[in-house]
């Protein structure tokens, strides 16, 4: 399994997202670019050209119509997949961290930065999936989170909760319509904070990374923890693989914590979990940073990860890949079929 | 209303409704009551005195006089002895000294002080009698105190049977501010038997059959054990730094670098005497201490400026014989003090004068010289060069005092002394230096200890210098590892090279001469682990940035053996090569069968936890902890079996192991079953959870009037939108593929 190499980014990876047919990758990073690419072979597509800032985040509408990203400029903008135009400007007063399209892409949600004496949000945007529809000024809903800042954020299945991750290390669920805040559990360490978090297909449950080494699966309606994957570092990434039950989680020693940079001592490698029975199958080298992102093509074939390092490396699964399978998923499966 | 003060009635003052003189606190003034300084402090009782008349007062007095001025001052005008009405004294006397402190030692010292051989003096602080003396506090009924009934204690040797009857060691893991201890389970997770958090402050440690574990604390030592795992012994010794046992577990070395301070109200076990003293040497059975030291307060070489700064006290400063009788400390350039047990008297009254003396060793095993049937305990020690006198190197046997041999050398800068563990030999690595001082080289002095007259063989064919050395336990082979470079603060450590020795074959039971067998050249390697079983041996590379190597080693390999080899008493065979990133400390399990190397966050931070190796160096076991600190093995005692019953159960070794390989693979087997019923049940459940989510969320879709595939939806739309504009292409592709090709001659 060769990686395919994504060079085109001169500075740390920040998010990398596919598309819902996994055909294209949407990849942004600290240099300012919001680069496309194709998955099949890693050919760039293009660049969208706006942002005066780092950008933290990506994300794209469940059609491949228009995507939303968010930088460290105190904007949110909309673009036109097609033809790279800025479809549309948000201000805020700090920066964006996070942003994500609900189930049908009708409704956006952003996380700002806490600075400056303005309390870190979650706001809400409403949003016309066309390129040429006028796009609401308005933030539809604002939710402040005043105990601890908020670092990532997503929306459940049919829009009905917002979760997000906090920097406390704690998970808030709020009423997707409303903003009230319904929980809020601590669910890593203290004050180890959430990294990334990123959705089952179904939106039902989800995955959380966090800097205290741990990765979890949580349900979206009653945050229960289902599974729990211990890492060896601190984690900056972690998603769900369809098609085989799977996790893969990123991470690695921050470089302002790493005293000797050798690669060994880093541990800049994808690791791979079995996402029922909690054990770890496997790791991809090839990083020599941390892994700042980590993404699975929605139809299975294959993952991307974005590293410190400026490098997007594009993998597609082998046969031993979706050969492999615990006995008990054997033996299910030869009753099945 | 509350009455205000217009308004306010004598009545309401309730000065009258309470009195404070009424109120009886006489239980709380007894309770509380403050001693204070009476005045009498200077003032002793002396009681025991014969009884005698007015005209042999004086006398009597003069005669006191002596022994009371022996522990400070007083005058024949300062006692008082009451006479009774039959003009005979009472029997005792008033004494006022001069201070409270010589009152206070003349009660120490003087009572319970024979006066005469038919009077025996006692000496009481007036205040005391005044205290306890006064009617009522003490009760004239004789109460017996009470004796708890004897409670037989669990056996502290428990450890030794192991529940499964694997006979599997246990070992002792401190991480974080936790200490637990395990059951080695080679592959699989260790079962736990203990685990507390804050057990010790500093460190842990086994004594050395394993009978307990020691625990460190600002207070003291403390000893745990048994299968309870009870305190068993506490040893106050204030801010206590190191430990050590005696070799037979009957007594326990404590040293802290700060003096004793011993406070006004006295201290729960030691005394006044030990004020100002570093070392306490404790015996472990009754946990009390038996004797105390200063530190020697010895001055290095001068440096560069001419001042002498103190050596660092070496640990262990007081060395032990094998049978636990003698305890040794070197005065280093000076002397040799070697006290007796129990009593703590340094033997003979003297100190074994030894000028310039260096460093010395007790033989880890009570020696049997050929030809040599009286008791005895042998130490070597090392001396330099001292002017025109040769260094030394001497081998003394105790009580006795006789030097047993001694060995002349010459151009000496240092020596290591390294024994047998049988003390069958005695090592010397001595390190020479030319006429010029500009070179260096190494020879190895052996002593044959148990041969008569103690030949000592020389090892000079090492050129260069020997950066660690080691014997193999109750064998005659050995390993060294030299370096051509010094070894100084370099940041990339020298290449070293690791040689193995071994006697040659001879005919008989003769031990034949040492002999090279194989240099390894250009390793990293500076440590050496042998099993405590001999044999196999682990040379590795410890605290060191670059690499970390374990190499195993068999020296009896049974395989092959080069042609070579023929002569020597080894086959060498490097078995198996490990590495454990960052490596700091290494140990064999008691039965060398494992080898547990651990990383610990004393040294450095990084990738700390343990690694289990089996005796062929096969990785059992990773575990990875965050600030990992300490693993120990337990040790266990020797073995209770005869030479007769050992030697039979070598022999029937294959019966024996037949059994263990058939309840090993049972035991994996049926570990297998249960982690795959662990696994159904697992999978079971998350089908089952993600059947019952999927039907809510349906039946929460339908309830809304959402479509089940909501984007299947928004796709329709969005192609239907596109539709009528672009019309459909078919794009056909068309590949060739060649299957075979065969070339056919037409003729």
């Amino acid at each position: 399994m060769r990686p395919i190499l994504l060079s085109g980014h001169e500075r740390a990876l920040t998010q990398i997202k596919y598309n819902r047919d996994g055909d294209l990758i949407f990849s942004v990073s600290k240099d300012q670019q919001i680069c496309v690419w194709f998955a099949h072979n890693g050919e760039r597509l293009g660049t969208y050209h706006g942002h005066v800032g780092a950008i933290w985040t990506v994300d794209v509408d469940p059609t491949s119509t228009i995507i939303a990203s968010g930088s460290a400029d105190n904007t949110i903008r909309l673009w036109d997949i097609k033809t790279g135009k800025n479809l549309k400007t948000w201000e805020f007063p700090t920066a964006v961290k996070r942003v994500e399209f609900n189930e049908d892409g009708t409704r956006l949600l952003g996380v700002t930065e806490k600075r400056m004496g303005h309390l870190g949000t979650i706001v809400v945007l409403d949003i016309t999936v066309d390129v040429d529809a006028e796009q609401n000024d308005e933030k539809a809903l604002t939710i402040v989170c005043d105990e601890s800042k908020a670092t990532v954020a997503g929306w459940s299945y049919l829009s009905k909760y917002i979760i997000a991750g906090h920097e406390d290390g704690s998970i808030s669920q709020y009423d997707g319509k409303t903003g009230d805040l319904i929980y809020n559990i601590p669910i890593h360490e203290l004050n180890m904070a959430i990294t990334d978090l990123q959705w089952s297909p179904d939106r039902t449950y989800f995955i959380t990374a966090s800097k205290d080494k741990t990765s979890k699966l949580i349900t979206a309606h009653d945050l229960e923890v289902l599974k729990t994957y211990v890492a060896d570092t601190p984690l900056n990434s972690a998603t769900i693989t369809t098609k085989k039950d799977f996790v893969v989680l990123g991470g690695g020693q921050a470089a302002m914590d790493v005293t000797r940079t050798s690669a060994r001592q880093g541990k800049f490698e994808a690791r791979f979990y079995h996402k029922i029975f909690e054990d770890e199958i496997g790791r991809v080298r090839g990083h020599f940073g941390p892994l700042n992102t980590v993404a699975a093509d929605p139809t299975g074939k294959g993952y991307a990860s974005g590293g410190e390092d400026g490098y997007v490396r594009v993998h597609q699964f082998d046969k031993g890949y979706f050969d492999f399978m615990y006995e008990v998923e054997r033996e299910r499966q030869n009753r099945l079929g | 209303m509350a009455p205000s003060f217009d308004t306010l009635r004598d009545e309401d003052l309730d000065e009258d409704d309470f009195d404070e003189e009424e109120v009886d606190i006489s239980d709380l003034r007894e309770k509380y009551e403050v001693q204070l300084e009476q005045g009498y402090d200077t003032f002793v009782v002396v009681d025991g005195l014969p009884p005698v008349t007015e005209e042999l007062k004086p006398k009597l007095i003069k005669f006191l006089l002596k022994k009371l001025n022996s522990v400070g001052r007083t005058k024949e005008e300062n006692i008082f002895m009451p006479m009774g009405e039959d003009g005979t004294s009472q029997r005792f006397a008033f004494v006022e000294y001069s201070s409270a402190a010589e009152a206070a030692a003349a009660v120490r010292q003087l009572d319970g002080v024979p006066l005469d051989k038919k009077n025996t003096l006692r000496v009481n602080k007036m205040t005391d009698i005044d205290r306890y003396g006064r009617e009522g506090r003490i009760s004239d009924e004789y109460h017996p105190p009470q004796i708890p009934p004897f409670e037989p204690s669990k056996h502290l040797r428990s450890f030794m049977a192991d529940p499964t009857g694997r006979g599997r060691d246990q070992f002792v893991l401190f991480r974080g501010e936790n200490v637990g201890v395990f059951w080695n389970n080679e592959k699989d997770q260790p079962e736990n038997i203990v685990d507390r958090p804050g057990w010790t402050e500093t460190f842990v440690q086994w004594s050395p059959f394993g009978t307990y574990l020691t625990s460190v604390h600002a207070q003291g030592v403390q000893l745990w054990g048994g299968p309870d795992w009870e305190r068993k012994k506490r040893f106050a010794h204030p801010f206590v730094n190191l430990v050590a046992f005696s070799p037979n577990e009957k007594y326990l070395v404590t040293w802290s670098n700060r003096p004793i301070s011993i406070p006004d109200e006295g201290h729960p076990a030691l005394t006044l005497d030990d004020d100002g003293k570093n070392y306490v040497i404790w015996d472990i059975e009754t946990s009390k201490p038996l004797r105390s030291f200063a530190q020697l307060d010895t001055l290095g070489a001068p440096d560069e400026n001419g001042v002498k700064k103190p050596i660092k006290a070496a640990w262990p400063a007081f060395k032990w014989s094998a049978d636990d009788k003698y305890v040794a400390r070197l005065n280093p350039g000076q002397s040799i003090s070697v006290y007796e047990l129990p009593r703590m008297n340094l033997l003979d009254k003297t100190v074994i004068k030894l000028d310039g003396v260096v460093d010395f060793d007790w033989a880890p095993a009570t020696s049997q010289r050929e030809g040599v049937k009286t008791y005895e305990q042998l130490f070597c020690f090392w001396t330099p060069e001292i002017g025109s006198n040769p260094a030394r190197v001497g081998l003394m046997s105790i009580p006795s005092k006789e030097i047993v041999r001694s060995l002349n050398l010459f151009s000496v800068t240092d020596a290591k002394l390294h024994w047998q563990s049988d003390a069958a030999y005695l090592c010397v690595k001595v390190d020479r230096h030319s006429k010029s001082k500009k070179s260096q080289a190494t020879t190895l002095e052996i002593f044959r200890v148990k041969e008569k007259g103690v030949p000592v063989e020389v090892v000079d064919t090492i050129k260069d210098t020997v950066i660690n050395f080691a014997w193999e336990p109750k064998g005659d082979r050995f390993v060294t590892i030299t370096t051509t470079e010094p070894v100084g603060p370099t940041a990339v450590p020298p290449k070293t090279s690791v040689a193995f020795f071994c006697p040659e074959k001879m005919k008989g039971n003769a031990i034949g001469n040492f002999k090279h067998l194989r240099t390894l050249d250009k390793k990293n390697s500076n440590a050496i682990y042998w099993s405590p079983k001999g044999r196999f041996v682990v040379v590795a590379t410890v605290h060191n940035q670059q690499s970390s190597d374990l190499d195993f080693f068999d020296l009896d390999f049974e395989g092959e053996k080069p042609e070579s080899d023929k002569d020597m008493t080894a086959n060498l065979q490097l078995m198996s090569t490990a590495d454990h990133y960052g490596v700091t400390d290494i140990e064999w399990d008691p039965s060398g069968r494992f080898v547990a190397t651990w990383a610990s966050a004393w040294k450095h931070s990084m990738e700390n936890g343990y690694h289990i190796y089996d005796f062929k160096g096969e990785a059992l076991r990773e575990e990875p902890i965050e600030k990992f600190k300490q693993f120990a093995w337990r040790p266990r005692p020797a073995t209770l079996l005869s030479k007769e019953e050992q030697k039979t159960i070598r022999k029937n070794l294959r019966e024996y192991s037949r059994i263990f390989e058939v309840e090993d693979a049972e035991r994996v087997n049926s570990a297998d079953v249960a982690v795959v019923e662990d696994r159904r049940r697992i999978l079971q459940e998350w089908l089952a959870w993600r059947e019952s989510v999927e039907a809510d969320v349906a039946e929460e879709r339908a309830e809304l009037g959402l479509p089940i595939d909501p984007i299947a939806e928004l796709l329709k739309a969005k192609t239907a939108e596109l539709g009528p504009d672009e019309e459909e292409k078919i794009i056909e592709e068309i590949m060739e593929e060649v299957l075979e090709e065969t070339e056919e001659i037409v003729t």
